[in-house]
């Protein structure tokens, strides 16, 4: 019987993965700006107008998709950095500071458009709600990870030291998280949640689009910017000189 | 012919490389009395901004305090291993056969007892001027007790990780300040629970948590971070 084997580490050689992520990013930002299209379309134009928050409740459409990106990107980043940690590869950092940038944009953009909604449902553009509190030190901690990043000249050394940074983050974020809560229902904080209104069909069609559309522009900006970064640090190698070339 | 060195017990190495970092910390007078110096001023800054009023200070008192003393705390992470890197002594306790988790336990001890501990005796005072009573200031020193030596710990993940990086103040605030913030909710909050006659059972075992949570793993992730910066 004829097996095949596939090398998997093969792709862990920052020279490989580089023509692999270049074969890769157009498929998934084309889908990424199809589902946005679909999904932009269904939450403009299809689905109905929420009978408690009016129009204004369409921003969620955004909203959800990247505060829950914004999340998952810590832990995917923190992943790429224990693995690098432990098995030393060169492409696991790269992968985590292609990350990054895009971590911190959906934590930003998850603060504003929580902010726009806020002011006509709540009343205020800021509340010290327990899920933005922690949304907001998620954004610190993301800043905290790139500032690490450009300080360290070494890249190497600078991987290491923001892959340590990102396990102490993704150690601390349940703990963030639950003190906040904690904080936040002893102080007696505006409670607003949206679990009495139950979502019609289309909307969270409309909503799961969205949040696929996120992903596959994460995966296709994240590789994007893992081929810039290869090229960066090979620069000196003879490969780099014919890819350019 | 070889010479055997006897092992050294490493209780006894903790206790030495505490007693050095003391008595390297007592020479510098000024490295244990600015950070004091400074956690009073921050604190009297605040009743200048916000006005006279003996209610709202009593009501802002344990968070104002704490934030002060975080910051304050703060202050002296940077020189935790900075002197000994520069004059070469990190690498030698790196390389010796003590765990450099070990020694790195016993510097964010000395630490705490050298930035610490003068904290927890000064706030008092200071809450005297915010008009705390006596039971509210027990509560906000035993919780500062408790909450100081976990700011050490987590504090020394950030000081390994600056190391000789540009920038290391304001970077290691960046990095170590969220960290920082459940213990500041704890803490605070231990004090205004009381004041609102609720327990502080709760708080305080978060607190003691946190505490042991971090005695176990901030000087595994320090020692890590410590062997990268000194590569």
């Amino acid at each position: 019987m004829k097996t095949r084997v596939i090398h998997w580490f093969k792709f862990s050689s920052p020279q490989n993965f580089y023509y692999l992520a270049g074969k890769m990013w157009p498929w998934f930002a084309a889908l990424a700006a199809l589902l946005t299209l679909v999904g932009l379309w269904i939450s403009f134009f299809v689905a109905p107008v929420d009978a408690q928050q009016g129009q204004g409740y369409r921003i969620i459409f955004v909203h959800v998709p990247a505060s829950q990106m914004s999340m998952f990107i810590y832990l995917v980043m923190a992943g790429w950095a224990g693995f690098g940690l432990a098995f030393n590869t060169r492409l696991s950092g790269m992968m985590a500071s292609a990350l990054a940038p895009t971590g911190a944009l959906f934590a930003f953009l998850s603060l504003v458009t929580g902010a726009l909604w806020g002011k006509p449902m709540w009343g205020a553009w800021w509340v010290w709600d327990a899920r933005l509190t922690s949304e907001l030190i998620l954004l610190f901690l993301y800043l905290g990870f790139l500032a690490l990043q450009a300080s360290i000249d070494d890249p190497r050394r600078a991987d290491k030291a923001c892959a340590i940074l990102a396990l102490v983050g993704a150690v601390n974020v349940p703990i963030i998280y639950f003190s906040v809560k904690w904080w936040n229902t002893l102080h007696q904080g505006a409670s607003v949640s949206l679990k009495g209104s139950s979502m019609a069909s289309t909307m969270l069609t409309g909503m799961l689009i969205m949040v696929v559309a996120f992903w596959m522009y994460t995966i296709a900006i994240a590789l994007v910017r893992v081929r810039s970064i290869i090229l960066d640090r090979e620069r000196h190698t003879e490969w780099v000189k014919h890819a350019v070339a | 012919m070889s010479v055997v060195v006897k092992p050294v017990g490493l209780g006894r190495v903790l206790l030495a490389v505490l007693r050095r970092e003391i008595s390297l910390g007592m020479r510098q007078k000024g490295e244990v009395l600015t950070p004091l110096v400074f956690f009073v001023v921050i604190a009297s800054l605040f009743p200048l901004g916000v006005g006279p009023e003996t209610a709202l200070l009593l009501r802002m008192a344990p968070g104002v305090l704490w934030v002060s003393a975080l910051l304050a705390a703060m202050l002296s992470l940077q020189r935790m291993f900075a002197t000994d890197y520069a004059d070469g002594s990190l690498e030698q306790m790196a390389l010796s056969t003590t765990p450099l988790a070990l020694l790195v336990l016993a510097k964010a001890m000395a630490h705490f007892l050298l930035a610490g501990l003068p904290l927890v005796l000064m706030a008092p005072v200071l809450g005297l001027q915010f008009g705390l009573d006596s039971r509210a200031l027990g509560i906000l020193m035993l919780s500062l007790l408790l909450g100081t030596p976990t700011l050490s710990l987590i504090g020394s993940i950030g000081a390994a990780l600056t190391l000789g990086v540009r920038g290391a103040g304001v970077l290691l605030s960046l990095l170590i300040l969220p960290l920082y913030i459940p213990v500041l909710i704890f803490g605070a909050g231990a004090v205004e629970a009381d004041a609102a006659g609720l327990g502080i059972g709760g708080h305080l075992s978060l607190m003691v948590a946190l505490l042991v949570l971090s005695l176990f793993f901030s000087p595994l992730a320090t020692a890590a971070a410590l062997r990268i910066s000194l590569e």
